[in-house]
């Protein structure tokens, strides 16, 4: 095993689709995009994204009202692993009905 | 085949055509309870984020409302489900509308049918408490001031605390 491969064992990469909506997608200017991470945890992907800086940093900051559902269902453990092809979604509180 | 259970749509729904379809053929509903949410021309006035200090309101011209497909239809099956493994009940269905929407519409529908009606008035209660805190819809409002999202209301967050089921979703 050659050296750059062991560092892709070491920490894989995933391909996740991260989506958002409502205030958030329209603070990011984006309601979807595809990305690959070494984020092995939904916290990791949010720190990745918040780590952009900018409207990201603003958005997606902890203590921010931020909900977040993984393969569409709600979820407020960060600590969930993230698989290859999960779909993540950032959103605020719901305010259906 | 089971009927679908939820639909969302930018249509308008009609309620009596809804119990009817709910009911159809089934000769053991002796109940049927069914809630349509409405829109306001007003905030509610605990809004914090639109405080008017008058009592009143600013008036609300419109109401665009958005939604994770696919999310939202998994959610309300969910609460469907929960509700029939906690209240005796017949059936349920859920028609919510998305897109842009003006005062005196409707937005929402639950219909529940059982054999008596404790059952079918707390389960509509059930679901409509869920939904409001669990379902991925969010509300944008048009007033003279301009749009702004509307905010959650802990209030509601409460409404599901009363069925032992914790909702955080208007808290930080």
């Amino acid at each position: 095993m050659n050296a750059p491969d062991r560092a892709q064992a070491q920490q894989p990469l995933r391909t996740v689709t991260v989506r958002y909506f409502a205030a958030i997608r329209e603070a990011l200017g984006t309601g979807s995009e595809r990305l690959t991470t070494p984020a092995a945890t939904l916290s990791a992907l949010r720190d990745e994204l918040i780590a952009r800086g900018g409207a990201h940093a603003e958005t997606l900051a902890r203590g921010k009202a931020v909900r977040m559902a993984l393969d569409q269902l709600m979820v407020s453990d960060e600590a969930a692993p993230l698989a290859d092809g999960a779909e993540v979604a950032f959103f605020p509180p719901v305010t259906g009905g | 085949m089971p009927a679908v259970r939820v639909r969302i749509q930018t249509e308008d729904f009609d309620l009596a055509a809804e119990v009817a379809a709910l009911r159809a053929g089934d000769a053991r509903v002796g109940a049927v309870c069914a809630f349509v949410g409405t829109v306001r021309d007003r905030h509610a006035p605990a809004l914090a984020a639109a405080p008017h200090a008058d009592g009143g309101a600013s008036p609300v011209s419109a109401l665009e409302l958005e939604h994770y497909p696919g999310m939202t239809e998994k959610a309300i099956e969910a609460m469907i489900d929960a509700a029939q493994q906690r209240f005796d009940i017949l059936g349920a269905r859920v028609v919510h509308r998305v897109g842009l929407l003006q005062p005196l519409d409707q937005i929402v529908l639950v219909a529940v049918t059982s054999m008596h009606r404790h059952e079918s008035f707390a389960a509509c209660e059930f679901i409509m408490d869920y939904l409001k805190t669990q379902a991925p819809f969010w509300k944008k409002e048009s007033t003279p001031e301009g749009a702004h999202w509307v905010d959650a209301r802990v209030a509601d967050d409460a409404a599901l605390a009363r069925w032992g089921i914790r909702a955080g979703n208007a808290a930080r």
